[in-house]
């Protein structure tokens, strides 16, 4: 028998202690507030799930969660076809492949605040190029909960949607020619080639963009802060209005979180059934 | 299954081909016969697969046209020529179960779903997928996948010929002999027009009754494998069939005989020659004698090979190379000599015919 030693460890070491630093610390800090409370004299008081409770029963926490799980869910129904479809159309050869690339990367590189910012400008009925235009069209852009809304879902399209666009282009460029051309000898219609060929290999890519592009919306933040100054509230929003209170804030940072890794988990799961087959064994051959 | 004509094909995949080296085809002539069983052999970069996908109409020729039974199909696109064809990769529809893969063409072009259903059935049961029919494609082994690309070709009624592009590359070595042989089962018994591309020469020579050998854009030898073996028309045809291949030597002609530096070498009759040709002897290693008689040779290396022996040598200043049966002994003072039979004489590469096989 080979002699067994313990040393492998001390390699994985330092990723452990980097994971424990960067997050699970930070994360514990978090779980160790949410059930306490802070007395005026820096005091600490143990208050079991009375935090969670509060945030549970609080009709704000509802209303905003709502309105993030809408806005996430109108976000990933317009982003993920049309990002498909950008990358379906895009050149496969040619100048125009590094030109389209760098386009579709610009607004990637644009901070969120910023974005935020340039829409607000971009919207503002006196001199911004988008509310004058409406403005001009008929539309009276006030800047109700409606207007914020759509205003809030176009520029997160515009921000985002190279990013499912550009993921999908890569999986779409790594499929094999003869996929192809077994297709045209097979008599595929282009819908066809794109339901059984294109769409499927997708599959991968769609998942990592679909998780980043819920992750990401579901915690939007800095955009409507900018653009609405916090209405309608997001859950973001709704956390940062709390923040003095360190255990109502660390309470619902905890919910935030645990729904986020629910969707998620739930999203991959359903995505990659398939992957998890067990490779059964061979048939008659 | 139909006859497959190529008339004066010519292709180069650059816009504007302005010299030779531009055209991947240079030109090629040929008929493949219905029903035959052909291989296109050659190295990489020889045309072959280019070949296959004119025919399949995947590519359109730069010139030439292609005909089917003698109609004009050189316009055609693909999904109407009615051509199989099976990629090196095996292509495969990974949502769909084996028999939704086997019915896709079927539903592609509009066929009745019982109809569908019976062809189905049918091909299912001639390669033997029946027991996997209802699995889903993907993680099936990369042979089980390739059978199933081979057998979407093979539901649509009366396919014009099935092409295979080296189709064996990703198939274990043991694998790659049942498939084979289940190919020629299937030739056999169904008499489709087959065209197999290969870069190995025992898949060719196993596979097909007909031999066609490429090199450089062209096809130098059509042949059966014994032709291919016996009468290379072509010294790449020697070098490339046979292992190890055929010697060839820098030769000049003397009346009816060979010169071979202070020696000679008959030949049956005086050939006539055009011009002035580079001439090279050419003569397989398995007609080569190693004995104590002839023209005098040093022995480099000896290979043992099991059941017999290479022998390499330097006579008269070039490299040759033995067959050396088994048991046979190298003997002390090696001279080397040749089988009549196997000795051919060629022109700028290209073989003259002086009878060499006709004489005693």
């Amino acid at each position: 028998m080979k002699p067994v030693n313990q040393k492998a460890w001390f390699l994985v070491l330092p990723v452990l202690v980097l994971v424990a630093i960067s997050a699970v610390i930070p994360l514990m800090m978090v779980v160790n507030f949410s059930v306490q409370e802070k007395a005026s004299n820096g005091q600490f008081f143990w208050m079991g799930a009375k935090w969670y409770e509060t945030v549970l029963h609080d009709e704000k926490f509802w209303g905003a969660l709502f309105r993030s799980l809408s806005f996430s869910a109108i976000i990933l129904i317009i982003q993920v076809p049309l990002g498909v479809f950008i990358a379906l159309n895009m050149p496969r050869k040619g100048w125009g492949v590094p030109t389209c690339l760098v386009l579709m990367a610009l607004p990637l590189l644009i901070p969120w605040y910023v974005v935020g910012m340039i829409w607000q400008m971009f919207g503002r009925v006196d001199i911004g190029l988008m509310g004058v235009m409406l403005k001009d069209l008929g539309y009276n852009y006030v800047g109700d909960p409606v207007d914020a809304w759509g205003t809030l879902i176009v520029m997160d399209v515009w921000h985002w949607t190279s990013l499912v666009a550009l993921l999908s282009y890569a999986g779409l460029v790594s499929i094999p020619d003869a996929y192809y051309q077994a297709a045209r000898i097979d008599g595929a219609s282009k819908w066809a080639v794109f339901r059984y060929i294109q769409l499927p290999k997708l599959g991968r890519v769609l998942t990592i963009a679909i998780l980043l592009r819920f992750m990401d919306s579901f915690m939007i933040f800095a955009e409507p802060f900018r653009v609405t100054g916090g209405d309608p509230a997001f859950l973001s929003i709704e956390l940062e209005q709390k923040s003095e209170e360190l255990g109502w804030a660390s309470a619902m940072s905890i919910i935030f979180f645990l729904i986020i890794l629910a969707i998620s988990w739930v999203f991959y799961a359903v995505m990659t059934r398939e992957d998890a087959e067990p490779a059964k064994p061979e048939g008659a051959l | 299954m139909a006859r497959i004509d190529l008339a004066k094909i010519r292709h180069a995949y650059g816009p504007n081909p302005k010299s030779e080296a531009d055209f991947a085809l240079r030109l090629v002539n040929q008929a493949f016969e219905d029903g035959g069983a052909y291989a296109l052999l050659g190295p990489s970069g020889c045309g072959k697969t280019s070949l296959l996908n004119i025919i399949s109409g995947l590519v359109t020729p730069t010139q030439g046209r292609v005909r089917f039974d003698g109609e004009d199909v050189t316009d055609l696109p693909t999904e109407k020529r009615n051509i199989a064809q099976v990629f090196q990769f095996p292509v495969i529809y990974d949502a769909m179960t084996v028999r939704e893969n086997l019915a896709f063409p079927l539903r592609n072009r509009g066929v009745k779903p019982a109809e569908a259903n019976r062809r189905v059935n049918d091909v299912l049961e001639m390669i033997d997928l029946k027991g996997i029919a209802d699995r889903k494609a993907r993680g099936l082994t990369a042979d089980v996948k390739q059978k199933i690309s081979l057998a979407r070709g093979l539901v649509r009624s009366d396919v014009n010929a099935i092409l295979f592009d080296e189709p064996l590359t990703v198939i274990d070595p043991q694998m790659k002999w049942r498939l084979r042989a289940q190919l020629r089962e299937l030739h056999k018994r169904f008499g489709y027009t087959m065209l197999y591309v290969t870069h190995d020469q025992t898949e060719a020579l196993t596979f097909a009754s007909k031999v066609v050998v490429m090199y450089e854009g062209e096809i130098v030898q059509i042949g059966s494998p014994e032709d291919l073996f016996e009468r290379p028309s072509h010294t790449f045809v020697g070098y490339f069939i046979g292992s190890p291949g055929m010697n060839t030597i820098p030769t000049a002609l003397d009346g009816a005989s060979l010169r071979l530096g202070d020696y000679s070498v008959p030949l049956p009759a005086a050939p006539r020659l055009r011009g002035e040709p580079k001439l090279e002897m050419g003569v397989r290693p398995e007609y080569v004698r190693v004995r104590a008689n002839g023209i005098p040779a040093s022995i480099l290396r000896v290979e043992d090979a099991g059941r017999f022996r290479i022998v390499r040598m330097l006579m008269q200043g070039h490299a040759i190379t033995a067959i050396l049966p088994e048991g046979q002994e190298i003997p002390a003072d090696p001279h080397v000599g040749f089988d009549p039979k196997g000795v051919h004489l060629y022109a700028d590469s290209w073989r003259i015919d002086v009878g060499a096989g006709a004489a005693p």
